[in-house]
């Protein structure tokens, strides 16, 4: 079986976030990168654990600079086999999956996995953009996968509850919470990372559809309203009169 | 040319949120000079007046046993076929668990720019922009759409929903046999039938770590209960199994934002913020005065859950029986 597993780099989780350049980029200062927490954690465990059970490979790719190997050989420590870094700057998801889509076609993987979403844009989008230039099937915000053969079982979440669904190889998944437990690299591992092939390869021409112009940050609260413990009923009727949100 | 809404009915009603989203398309398509379209699929018996008094000019149901609304597959052709029918260059979707399938499949076929989770209306004289929030909270990001045709999924509970407007018969709409072959086998379904629906909830009571057991979640869903509310938890709380996973908010949760968010014995972790310091107002109770939580509230008690909840809860009743 080949796995193919979408990684991408996110701000650690409890980066100060700020913008520079008149608020039309993100300041790095500081910024510690990490793994995209869905990509690491679910998509990338859980493609080991079934390479571990039913044998194969598991393949990673990355479109960034540069500066995203560190990223890569963090997924190698973990125990990916291989790794691509499609070179170009990911700034259009759109534009990502084309690329993504052009080395997977020459691949023949059995099974794409993402994450549920990137932390830094929160997107939700690639998959079903790779999965269509695909033209795979697609299950999003999937918490379970097992396979069987050719098919793979997937449970994931929809509006008001969950769906277990049936597939036949090949198909695009993205992965939530759910599907793996996250691990740790051990020494082997880290060692081990050092020697495996990162492939470097060109980016191919695909237009880019969407830009950020500008960002502001989230206005935060100016002042909470405390209240008496021994008065709690008061609130509701604060809720009603000034805030008049019930 | 013209702006194709996605709709859909749950429990026999159009969803308030695809509502919303046909208030928000009716906009866009004034803005720049065209009519909104809903579409809708397999609506059954549920009354489609609805999508007109929110702003549709012309709706479009397609009704058909053979399409499997599982297959984001499926649904993107079913979709594509409205949107060539209706010459759209424009389709909105809310942002819920199918548009997150769907319309990010749908803007790759149409080659639209998209933009995920949209919280303000366009800006459409110049340049299209678009607002959406990014850092899980933290920031928002104006985004620029390039391409002549776009794909915007709207954040739910975005706007106040109107459906002032006046309705217009339905018209029924066929898609080809050939777009409705189908790769996914649906092999179960499990819905949490009685359960207000998270995202789309107005009111949210949430509870953390602070509760101490499962077993105290009784006065959690009380409070809920006499609020008209949904329930939600903090992380811990669905890893341990206290409560069901789907209610987990957050980073690596979901989302919300509710006109009220109560949360009750939870500390307010950064990871926990990003998925609800969007709700409009605010209420923690907690009994550590510290709690980070309180430094990003509108309302704040501080004190022992287990006194303050009942506390709510009578005066809640209350209040109600005085609105009667
Ligand atoms: C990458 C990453 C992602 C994460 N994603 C999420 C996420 O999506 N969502 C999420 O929630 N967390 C997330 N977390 C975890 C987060 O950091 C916190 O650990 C978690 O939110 C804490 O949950 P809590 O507030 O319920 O528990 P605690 O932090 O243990 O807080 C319990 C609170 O209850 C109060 N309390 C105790 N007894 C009472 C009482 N009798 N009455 C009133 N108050 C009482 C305490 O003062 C305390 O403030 C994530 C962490 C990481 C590292
Ligand atoms: N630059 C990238 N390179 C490789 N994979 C990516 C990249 N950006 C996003 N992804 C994958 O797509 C998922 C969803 O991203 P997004 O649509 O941006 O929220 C992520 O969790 C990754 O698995």
């Amino acid at each position: 079986m080949k796995i193919l597993v979408c990684i991408s780099k996110a701000p650690d989780t409890t980066a100060k976030i700020a913008f520079k350049d008149n608020n039309t980029a993100f300041d790095e200062n500081n910024v510690q990168y990490i793994v995209n927490p869905y990509d690491e954690w679910y998509a990338l465990v859980r493609a080991l654990e079934l390479k571990e059970t039913l044998g194969g490979t598991v393949t990673t790719v990355s479109v960034g600079g540069a500066d995203m190997e560190a990223i890569i050989r963090k997924a190698f420590a973990i125990g990916a086999d291989d790794g691509v870094r499609i070179d170009a700057e990911p700034t259009d998801t759109f534009f990502v999956a084309e690329q993504i889509a052009a080395y997977a076609k020459q691949g023949g993987f059995d099974i794409i996995l993402a994450g549920k979403e990137t932390i830094n844009y929160n997107g939700s989008s690639l998959g079903g953009m790779l999965a269509e230039l695909l033209d795979m099937p697609y299950v999003s915000m999937a918490t379970k996968l097992d396979v069987a053969g050719t098919t793979a079982t997937v449970e994931c979440d929809i509006d008001g509850g969950t769906e277990v669904i049936e597939c036949n190889f090949p198909l695009v998944i993205s992965a939530a919470k759910g599907m793996a437990e996250a691990r740790i690299p051990n020494m082997r591992g880290i060692m081990a990372a050092r020697t495996k092939a990162l492939n470097v390869i060109p980016a191919i021409t695909a237009d880019k559809l969407t830009e950020v112009k500008s960002y502001t940050l989230a206005q935060g609260r100016t002042t909470c309203k405390m209240i008496d413990a021994e008065n709690a009923g008061s609130l509701i009727d604060m809720l009603h009169n000034e805030a008049k949100v019930i | 040319m013209s702006v194709l809404v996605y709709t859909e009915v749950s429990k026999g009603k159009i969803k308030k949120a695809s509502l919303e989203a046909v208030n928000y398309a009716a906009q866009i398509a004034s803005k720049t000079g065209t009519t909104a379209t809903a579409l809708i699929i397999n609506a059954g018996d549920a009354s489609l007046d609805d999508l007109g008094k929110a702003g549709a000019s012309k709706v479009l149901h397609i009704s058909n046993s053979g399409i499997n609304a599982s297959d984001s597959q499926v649904l993107t052709r079913v979709i594509n076929h409205a949107v060539e029918a209706e010459a759209a260059s424009i389709v909105i979707f809310s942002n819920d668990l199918t548009a997150k399938a769907v319309a990010p499949r749908l803007a790759a076929r149409m080659k639209a720019g998209f933009v995920p989770g949209a919280v303000d209306y366009p800006a459409t004289d110049a340049a299209f922009t678009v607002n959406k929030n990014v850092f899980s909270g933290k920031a928002i990001a104006t985004y620029q759409v390039n391409s002549a045709k776009k794909v915007i999924s709207l954040l739910p509970n975005s706007f106040q929903v109107k459906t002032d407007g006046t309705a217009v018969a339905a018209t029924a709409f066929d898609v080809p046999a050939d777009l409705l072959s189908s790769r996914i086998k649906v092999k179960e379904v499990k819905r949490e039938s009685n359960e207000l629906s998270l995202p789309e909830a107005e009111l949210v009571v949430s509870a953390g770590r602070g509760m101490k057991g499962p077993e105290n979640w009784g006065m959690i869903e009380d409070l809920a209960k006499q609020l008209g509310a949904a329930t939600a938890c903090s992380r811990p709380v669905s890893d341990i199994g206290w409560r069901p996973h789907h209610e987990h908010v957050g980073q690596t949760g979901i989302a919300i934002r509710p006109n009220l968010y109560i949360a009750v014995g939870i500390s307010g972790a950064i990871q926990h913020l990003a998925g609800v310091n969007g709700s409009k107002t605010i209420v923690v109770i907690n009994k550590d005065p510290e709690a980070p939580f309180f430094k990003a509230a509108d309302y704040g008690i501080v004190g022992d859950a287990f006194e303050v909840v009942p506390k709510l809860i009578e005066a809640v009743k209350k209040f109600k029986a005085s609105q009667n």
